[in-house]
């Protein structure tokens, strides 16, 4: 009787299906979504018409009429938005390509000191980590601007070195003038990188067949800075440099950078150098202690125990956040937009003031930003799978 | 050979005992193995390489120690009304900090009822700070104590009751905001967090395509832009008429933006549970509700708990972020407050001040997160 009252139950009511009730919630979210979509795109269609702004992507082609101080593209006023905000993205990848190089220099450098023998040394870099961590990047880099705003004019400039002067117009250094064998060598360069590449795989694959070791360390080297040496040499050693000099208000000759780019460029560094750092220290120290000993014990060197047991070993550990890292100053290099440094935020934003199309100015700053996390983080996936554990 | 006798950390008492025993026998144990200096050889002069860096960094921190100190106390300028004082003294300009401290923590707030803002500070820094305390971790009593608090607090802010004159949100300013700021991230961010992180685990793929698609895509993008949308955006999404007030926006976008990155350390803790956990649920007839309120999320943000801080800290940090916006949080207001012709050389001194208010905040809140680490880690071992 009862067996019977509850099997009628189940039968009288789908809802008690795991399947359908989730086909009926997925349904009812699917809906509720579209319901709002639909109504923010109503209001906002709406609101455009009453305002007079039309929509669309069109002002991308309008000449954009306001000066970047500086772009690695040729630009001026009268060209379009649309290569403005090209210019913006340029610069924004220009930063951020420069500040991860020195934040991971900055970061390693830190991290191996952290986990350093030497106490004062470790306690030193476990304090810059602490207090750069601490502080929000957004005063990293408003503090820098205006330390460098506060320098001192050309004709007191600061000069670390010879050639080298910091002013409050930015950072002037020399550099050699171009000539047509510095072409020559980068490709020098190139084929170095590639045939060491290729000595390092012959040799490997040579030990593993006949058990006899050939050192691919110092030839690779070689190969590296030699190749670019000879071209250099061939192509007579032309070192011609070109150094900064004093001309009336500012500095002529040399390169420069602009304090924008320098205030960004430090803040940024500074303060994911102190998380890199976190990263690295990590990654060595989860390294077990027996690893290196029983590394030792088969006799390897003490350089070989780094590169061939505990970095490949840390490195699985530093990677996925370093790649983190790697997105979040890309993503703070917007902070240009408070100091005046023209990155994509900040043109973009110039846009949106004078042209009021404040969706398309927002959504192509998203849609850049969230291109280049994908990139970014695309790049590392495929890093990450060589370093990975192989597993057979 | 001496390595082996005399074990490590032995005290000065034990050391002189040993020696004593070691003198009838294999005479004393070098000097340098006792004390300090045993402790310096170890730890700063075990190498060549170790050594040059020990001298270095001694000598670079004599360098810079003493001209910090000449600069920040021997010829620091500590209190003075006249900002000339100051550009006479080759020191720090404290002062700045004196003069100016008021509106640099309280921004526009009207000057005779920052004594209202005192006290909602302490209220608040009370509040948080019981909260963090493992006796009071219990739904029966932080949730009564917030509400009572955050009434406090808002009523001192607000005013406009028992004699407290009106002062609209839109003064507000400093500390306070950006304690507000920090508090409304949370509260409205935390509950987005789970629903994401859980949403992610989902069976249904609807569900886990909304929420990976929310996640990743506000993971991908600066929160600037983020703001932009809150603040440019958001309000031609409105029915014409409507409005909402613009720091409640700024709130609800940091909040959003919060809680793609909290779900993700969330999303963690939800996988380190077994599976066994989720079938014993189920079999005791729990619904999916009650299975992971009772029995999955307790356990899930226990494991993540030291991740769930640091995003708690990063939260803390980017308040500063509306610095862009507009907002007066503290480090707005102290950048308007250099603005000031007479004052606005001792921005250093400014902001050293602001970034000590935000260290030691935020480095505060990671001691506590290692800590409640280890508290985690004792319940393990058993």
């Amino acid at each position: 009787m009862a067996a019977s009252d509850i099997s009628r139950k189940s039968d009288t009511s789908i809802f008690n299906s795991l399947a359908v009730r989730g086909v009926v919630y997925q349904v009812l979210l699917a809906l509720a979504v579209g319901f709002i979509g639909w109504y923010l795109y109503y209001n906002a269609n709406a609101n455009l018409e009453r305002q007079g702004i039309a929509t669309g992507f069109s002002f991308l082609n309008e000449a954009a009429g306001f000066g970047i101080g500086e772009s690695i593209i040729p630009y001026d006023a009268a060209q379009s938005y649309g290569r403005a905000l090209l210019v913006g993205i340029l610069n924004t990848l220009h930063v951020a390509v420069v500040g991860i190089v020195l934040a991971t220099i900055l970061g390693v450098v830190m991290g191996i000191a952290r986990v350093s023998s030497n106490w004062l040394i470790s306690k030193l870099a476990s304090a810059y980590v602490e207090v750069c961590r601490n502080i929000p990047v957004v005063l990293h880099v408003i503090f820098w601007a205006s330390v460098i705003r506060n320098l001192p004019s050309p004709r007191q400039a600061l000069s670390p070195f010879t050639g080298v002067f910091i002013t409050n117009r930015g950072l002037t250094y020399p550099i050699p003038v171009a000539n047509p064998v510095y072409p020559w060598m980068g490709l020098a360069l190139l084929i170095g990188i590639v045939g060491a590449i290729i000595l390092a795989k012959w040799a490997g694959r040579r030990r593993e067949l006949t058990g006899q070791y050939l050192p691919t360390f110092w030839p690779g080297l070689g190969l590296i800075l030699g190749l670019p040496l000879i071209v250099w040499l061939a192509g007579g050693a032309p070192l011609e440099w070109s150094v900064p000099a004093l001309r009336g208000f500012n500095y002529r000759g040399g390169a420069s950078m602009t304090p924008e780019f320098a205030a960004l460029l430090v803040g940024i560094t500074v303060y994911t150098g102190a998380y890199i750092a976190e990263i690295v220290r990590a990654g060595i120290q989860s390294v077990p202690h027996g690893q290196v000993e029983a590394a030792r014990a088969i006799g390897l060197r003490p350089g070989l125990v780094m590169r061939l047991v505990v970095l490949p070993q840390a490195l699985r550990v530093i990677v996925p956040p370093t790649t983190s890292q790697y997105l979040s100053l890309t993503k703070n290099s917007s902070l240009g937009v408070l100091i005046g440094y023209p990155d994509l935020v900040n043109v973009g934003n110039t846009t949106l003031n004078q042209t009021g199309q404040a969706v398309e100015a927002i959504a192509i700053m998203m849609v850049v930003y969230l291109s280049i996390s994908l990139t970014i983080s695309l790049i590392m996936n495929v890093y990450n799978r060589v370093v990975a554990i192989k597993e057979r | 050979m001496a390595e082996m006798i005399a074990p490590t950390g032995d005290t000065a008492a034990t050391a002189i005992e040993r020696t004593a025993i070691a003198a009838e026998t294999v005479g004393p144990p070098p000097t340098e193995r006792i004390g300090a200096l045993r402790w310096m050889r170890r730890n700063l002069f075990n190498s060549p390489f170790n050594s040059v860096l020990t001298l270095l960094a001694l000598g670079l921190i004599t360098y810079w120690g003493i001209g910090f100190f000449e600069w920040g106390i021997l010829n620091a300028v500590w209190y003075t009304k006249d900002s000339n004082v100051c550009r006479q003294a080759t020191g720090a300009c404290w002062a700045v900090i004196v003069e100016k401290h008021r509106p640099m923590l309280f921004g526009l707030y009207p000057y005779e009822e920052h004594w209202r803002l005192v006290i909602a500070l302490v209220v608040y820094l009370g509040t948080v700070s019981a909260t963090l305390a493992p006796p009071f971790w219990k739904k029966q009593i932080l949730v009564p104590m917030w509400i009572v608090s955050l009434a406090v607090m808002g009523t001192l802010m607000w005013g406009g009751i028992f004699g407290l004159t009106y002062v609209d949100a839109s003064d507000w300013g400093g500390l306070p905001l950006t304690m507000v700021l920090f508090t409304g991230t949370l509260i409205f961010g935390f509950p987005i967090a789970i629903l994401l992180a859980l949403g992610r685990r989902s069976r249904l793929p609807a569900v886990k395509a909304i929420s990976v698609t929310l996640i990743e895509s506000m993971r991908g993008v600066p929160l600037i832009t983020i703001l932009f949308v809150a603040v440019n955006v958001f309000p031609l999404f409105l029915p014409e008429g409507m409005d909402i007030n613009k720091m409640l926006r700024v709130v609800i976008g940091m909040a959003i933006f919060f809680a793609c990155y909290q779900a993700e350390v969330i999303r963690g803790g939800l996988q380190a549970i077994p599976r066994g956990q989720y079938e014993a649920a189920e079999a005791l007839g729990l619904s999916y509700w009650r299975m992971t309120y009772k029995i999955i999320l307790p356990q899930a943000l226990r494991i993540c708990l030291p991740g769930i801080v640091n995003h708690i800290i990063a939260a803390f940090k980017n308040t500063s972020f509306v610095l862009i916006i507009g907002l007066f949080d503290i480090l707005t207001a102290t950048t308007s407050v250099m603005q000031d012709p007479l004052w606005r050389r001792y921005f250093v001194e400014a902001y050293l001040f602001v970034a000590a208010v935000y260290f030691i905040f935020c480095f505060a809140l990671s001691k506590y997160s290692h800590q409640v680490e280890r508290w985690l880690n004792e319940g393990r071992r058993f």
